[in-house]
Parts: structure tokens; C-alpha cells; sequence
């Protein structure tokens, strides 16, 4: 199924704008993550799009052909996985994902079929008599996750599916997530604030912020080409090199740095891992803190520019805490942006 | 030594404190089962008074009883929509129309029954049928059914619980049936039998309400001590004991049971 919003917003009673006119177009069998900080509207937008709350008058929802709008929650046909699931406690896993399909008043048989094969795709099956509170916070997100998509919906809602789970599980189960929803080849919008799972399981990845989409793209492009400054702060965490520039080149505290293009207006950002420590590099400063994460170093540089300059470093001998280092930043590693307002 | 002395003192208060409450029930009880109370249990025991009891006071009894049940149905079809209602919109206005609903708690019996019969003393036919000691219970007990729902409404995520529902095709009816009711059960559960219970023990209200041919269980035990032999009204309230203990029990149990999910 294909969505499409136009000029959607929504206005809470107490005045808050929580999002601004959107438009926004899903193509049958994608998977967009709505990415953002808590307050961008994320949320609000998701559950405009469930039926949960109304928009604004002008605001129009389609799902193919149909506009939807005024169509409450009950006859949109959406699979919505909640935050904190939702699941029903007086009620059996199996009871859980079979509620949807009881809904539909299909008969015995073809209830107890599809709960056969929703509950094997989910590798659920042992558990089906279990009471909700007997399972742990995975097998509850997998028994969510089939009792949303057990009813055949035409669009498939996350609502930071993951987010209630500990570290070491959500990566793992990222990963399941994404070869699952592959897998029951529906349209699906998720959201979320942590990027790596936005990258990891989306398609397309729109990135909100202030009630609006400021980007949307692969993860590739996001990363590789933000729009703004924004999205390059919050997709990969570039850091601001804040210096005078002039011409072609830039001028920080710690040394001077070659432009490939004009940078006159341009705000100049870069990704750590692109900040190499080189004895031939041109910049000079001193290291910080030095943070060992296994598979690299997380140096941190001052003196280069006002705030720390932050490298990977992936060799064996890390420099030092107080240890003066050359640093080098290929002039095709900067992302130039034009001059704005901040968009956070 | 001083640790062994302070027991002995706890056990000491605690034996007198139970013997305070249970010696002069002890004596009740055992009077309505004595022969002759004025000659002791020397005369023997007898089940002859509670017979007795049985032969004048029947009605009562069925009066109270069939009086409970309507009031809990009265109570589960007013409070369950009313706990669901407040629970579903938090706010100010809740909490205050939350207050007015438990304002007869505060209130005397005696006072309400009196506001009861200036406002419907006149009409006749109610006034002298049993539905009209009906809606004094119903007042009285009202806020403990919807207070015991509330609380165990309150303690679950009710919104979210009833979107995923409604994400599943479910109607707002479905969702009341399927999700709130089997949920708010233990919260029904306690209200209920606190309601019967205390539709079966209360005197204050009933007692201004009542007529000489409409007599609860509890006016009726009130008659007996005024009008009948002590061993009658002993026997009487040994039968009330046996009605209204093990409801007393359940009543206790279901709501350690609605606690323990609200906590």
C-alpha cells in the first residue's frame, strides 16, 4: 500500500504546534524510520497516520486511493506496535495475536491458520499458553509485533519498537527486526531517536526536528550529503569546525586547512572518523582523553578549534593523554553547508 | 533476659487487646445457645433459640440478602461506567466529581436518611417499598465500588491498553468488554463484596428508613434486643455473625488481591 500525507499538521488544544504542514509519501512495501529528537513531532505524526489523534482541518491521509482522514483508529486496518507494547495482560500470547483476527469475525479454522504461521514466523510457538507477564521484554516485542501484523494490515506502525529493551538485546533484536519486516513485505513506518537503528532497519530515513521532516533519504545519503546542519549533527554526530574562513581556506586555532571549494558563508563540518592523527598533518593540538572501545580509540583533541576535535583512531599504539599530535582532515572529508539557523 | 521480658510484655497487651474484642462476643454467642441464661451453662445448650430466630426473623433475613444483591447490581451498573469514565479523564473536574460521589462516607447515615424522606417522604408507594432503603444503600455504598475499581483502573496504562485494541479493529464497546472489564476485575471483585457486605451490616440509615414491615437484618437484630428474650437476641446475633463473617473473610481477601496489582 502506498501512503500519502498532505499538508498535515497538528495543533494541541493548549496551543503547542507539534507538527508543522508535512507532506510525505511512503511507497508500497517501503520501511521509513521518522528519526529525531524526543519532541520533534516524531510520534505525533505516527499516530496522525494510526488514527490516534485527528490533524488539523486541510490535513489530508491516503492510503492508496482511500483518504482516510476522518476514519477512526478501528477501520484504518494498521498493525501499531506501542512503545511499551500494549499487550493485553488478562489475555494468553496466543489470545494477544489472535485479537485482531477475532475482530475480523473470520471463521475457527482460518483464525487458528494464520496464528499457526504468524506464531512460527516469530518463532513464538512454545510460548502460546503463556500469560503476558510470564515472557521477558524480547519475546514480549515478537508476541507485539505478531499480534500487529496477524490481521493482514495494510500499513505496519513502530512506535520506538525497541526502546524498552536493554542494550545488548535491542542490537540484537535490531537486526531480527529488520529481516522481519523484510519478510512480511509490508509498508511500515517506524520511529525512532537512536540513528543506528533508523540506518539498520529503514529503507528511508526522515529526519524531524521541530515539528517538520528536514531531510529525507537512504541512510546512505543522509550521511553522506545532510542538507543541513541539523541533519549533520544528528546523523553521525559531525562536529562544527568553528574557525575564520577565507577563500579556500579555513583558519582554526590549531593550524590551517585547504578548502576544495569556495567556503566563503559556509558553516564546515566533519566526521570523527575522518579526522586522521598524522605526523604530516597541517593542525596542532594537544589530546585530552583518550577512550578505548575495542575495535577503536576515541581521541579527543584540544586546541585545534574552542570546543574538543574528536578522532577515531584505529592503530594499536594511541597517543597519550598531554602528548602534543599533528592531525590531517582530507579537504573531500568537509561537508560544507550554507550558513542558517541552527535547525535544532 | 530484658528481650525475653519485653515479649512476654507484647504478648501480654496483645492477649488482653484480643481478649477485649472477643470475650463479650464469645458471651453473645454462647448465650444464644444456653438453655436458661439467668441459670448459666449449668441449664445446658440448645438450638431452640436459634430456631426461634429462624421462626420470627426469616423475612429479615431474605430482606437483607435480596436488598445486597440489588444493590450491587445497582452499584456494578452506576460504578463500573463511572470508574471508567473517571479513570479514562483524569483531571480536576474527575477528581472533584470523585469527591462528590464519596461525599455520603462523610455525611451521617442518619443525615442522609433524613434528606432521603424530606425530598420522598410524600410519595407514598416508594416510601413504603423496599427500593426505598435500596437507593439509601445505593448512596452508601456506591463509593467503595467505584473507589476499589478506580484504583485498579488507575494502575494500569488504561489509554494504551485500549489503542492497541481499537488498533486491532476493536469498537469502543468491544474494548470496554475484552479489555477494561476482565482487567478491572479484581478492583469489581473487592468493590463487590465490600458493597454486600456492608448492605447486609448497616443499621444507621436503614433504621430511619425502614417501615415495621420492610426490617433488615441488622434493625431486626435492634428489635429483637428490645423485644425479645436475651437468649433470642443472643441467638440473633449469632446468626448475623454467620452471614456476615465469611463475606467479612472474602471481602478481605479480594482486596489484598486488587492491592497487590495496584501496587
Amino acid at each position: 500500500m502506498t501512503l500519502r500525507l498532505t499538508n498535515t499538521a497538528k495543533t494541541f488544544p493548549d496551543g503547542t504546534r507539534a507538527l508543522l504542514s508535512t507532506d510525505l509519501t511512503v511507497d508500497k512495501g517501503e520501511i521509513v524510520s521518522l528519526l529525531g529528537p524526543s519532541g520533534c513531532g516524531k510520534t505525533t505524526l505516527l499516530r496522525i497516520i494510526a488514527g490516534l489523534e485527528t490533524p488539523d482541518p486541510g490535513s489530508d491521509i491516503w492510503f492508496d486511493d482511500d483518504n482516510v482522514t476522518a476514519l477512526p483508529v478501528e477501520r484504518r486496518k494498521v498493525g501499531m506496535v506501542f512503545q511499551s507494547y500494549a499487550l493485553f495482560p488478562n489475555m494468553s500470547v496466543r489470545a494477544n495475536i489472535g485479537y485482531g483476527l477475532k475482530m475480523q469475525k473470520l471463521p475457527k479454522d482460518k483464525i487458528d491458520a494464520r496464528l499457526n504461521e504468524v506464531m512460527d514466523m516469530c518463532q513464538l510457538q512454545e510460548y502460546s499458553a503463556r500469560a503476558i507477564t510470564a515472557l521477558s521484554g524480547g519475546q514480549r516485542q515478537r508476541v507485539a509485533l505478531a499480534r500487529a501484523i496477524a490481521p493482514r494490515p495494510r500499513l505496519l506502525l513502530l512506535d520506538e519498537p525497541l526502546s524498552a529493551l536493554d542494550a545488548a538485546l535491542r542490537e540484537a533484536l535490531r537486526d531480527e527486526l529488520a529481516i522481519l519486516l523484510r519478510e512480511f513485505q509490508i509498508t511500515a513506518i517506524f520511529v525512532t531517536h537512536d540513528q543506528d537503528e533508523a540506518m539498520a532497519i529503514a529503507d528511508r530515513v526522515a529526519v524531524m526536528s521541530g515539528g517538520r521532516v528536514a531531510q529525507s533519504g537512504t541512510p546512505e545519503e543522509l550521511y553522506r550529503n545532510p542538507k543541513s546542519t541539523f541533519v549533520a549533527g544528528f546523523v553521525g554526530n559531525a562536529m562544527h569546525l568553528d574557525g575564520k574562513i577565507k577563500g579556500k581556506t579555513l583558519t582554526l586555532n590549531g593550524g590551517k586547512l585547504r578548502l576544495s571549494t569556495d567556503g566563503s558563508d559556509q558553516n564546515i563540518y566533519v566526521r570523527a572518523e575522518d579526522v586522521q592523527i598524522d605526523a604530516k598533518g597541517p593542525l596542532t593540538g594537544q589530546v585530552e582523553t583518550v577512550t578505548f572501545l575495542g575495535s577503536h580509540y576515541r581521541v579527543g583533541i584540544k586546541g585545534i578549534m574552542p570546543s574538543v576535535l574528536t578522532s577515531i583512531y584505529s592503530g594499536y599504539n594511541a597517543p597519550k593523554v598531554g602528548e602534543t599530535v599533528k592531525v590531517m582532515i582530507e579537504p573531500n572529508a568537509l561537508i560544507l553547508l550554507p550558513n542558517q539557523a541552527s535547525g535544532a | 533476659m530484658f528481650k525475653s521480658k519485653t515479649k512476654l510484655l507484647q504478648l501480654t497487651v496483645t492477649l488482653t487487646a484480643c481478649a477485649f474484642l472477643l470475650v463479650p462476643m464469645i458471651l453473645s454467642v454462647l448465650a444464644g445457645v444456653t438453655a436458661n441464661y439467668f441459670q448459666g451453662i449449668s441449664s445446658g445448650f440448645t438450638l431452640k433459640w436459634v430456631f426461634r430466630v429462624w421462626e420470627l426473623y426469616a423475612d429479615s433475613i431474605f430482606l437483607s440478602m435480596w436488598l445486597a444483591f440489588s444493590c450491587l447490581v445497582v452499584t456494578l451498573i452506576i460504578g463500573l461506567p463511572a470508574a471508567y469514565g473517571l479513570a479514562r479523564n483524569p483531571g480536576w473536574f474527575s477528581r472533584i466529581l470523585e469527591e462528590f460521589i464519596s461525599l455520603p462516607l462523610a455525611v451521617p447515615g442518619l443525615a442522609l436518611a433524613l434528606a432521603l424522606l424530606q425530598l420522598y417522604g410524600s410519595m407514598k408507594g416508594f416510601r413504603a417499598s423496599w427500593t426505598f432503603i435500596l437507593v439509601g444503600h445505593v448512596l452508601y455504598t456506591l463509593p467503595f465500588m467505584v473507589r476499589s475499581i478506580l484504583a485498579v483502573l488507575a494502575a494500569m496504562d488504561l489509554k494504551t491498553l485500549e489503542e492497541g485494541a481499537a488498533s486491532l479493529g476493536a469498537s469502543p464497546w468491544q474494548r470496554f468488554r475484552d479489555i477494561v472489564v476482565p482487567n478491572a476485575m479484581p478492583g469489581i471483585l473487592a468493590g463487590s463484596l465490600t458493597v454486600v457486605t456492608l448492605s447486609i451490616g448497616e443499621f444507621n440509615l436503614t433504621w430511619m428508613l425502614h417501615t415495621p414491615y420492610l426490617k433488615t437484618l441488622p434493625v431486626g437484630l435492634a428489635d429483637s434486643y428490645a423485644s425479645m428474650r436475651l437468649e433470642v437476641a443472643s441467638a440473633y446475633t449469632l446468626v448475623f455473625f454467620v452471614l456476615i463473617v465469611p463475606l467479612l473473610m472474602a471481602m478481605q481477601w479480594a482486596s489484598a488481591r486488587a492491592q497487590r496489582i495496584v501496587s
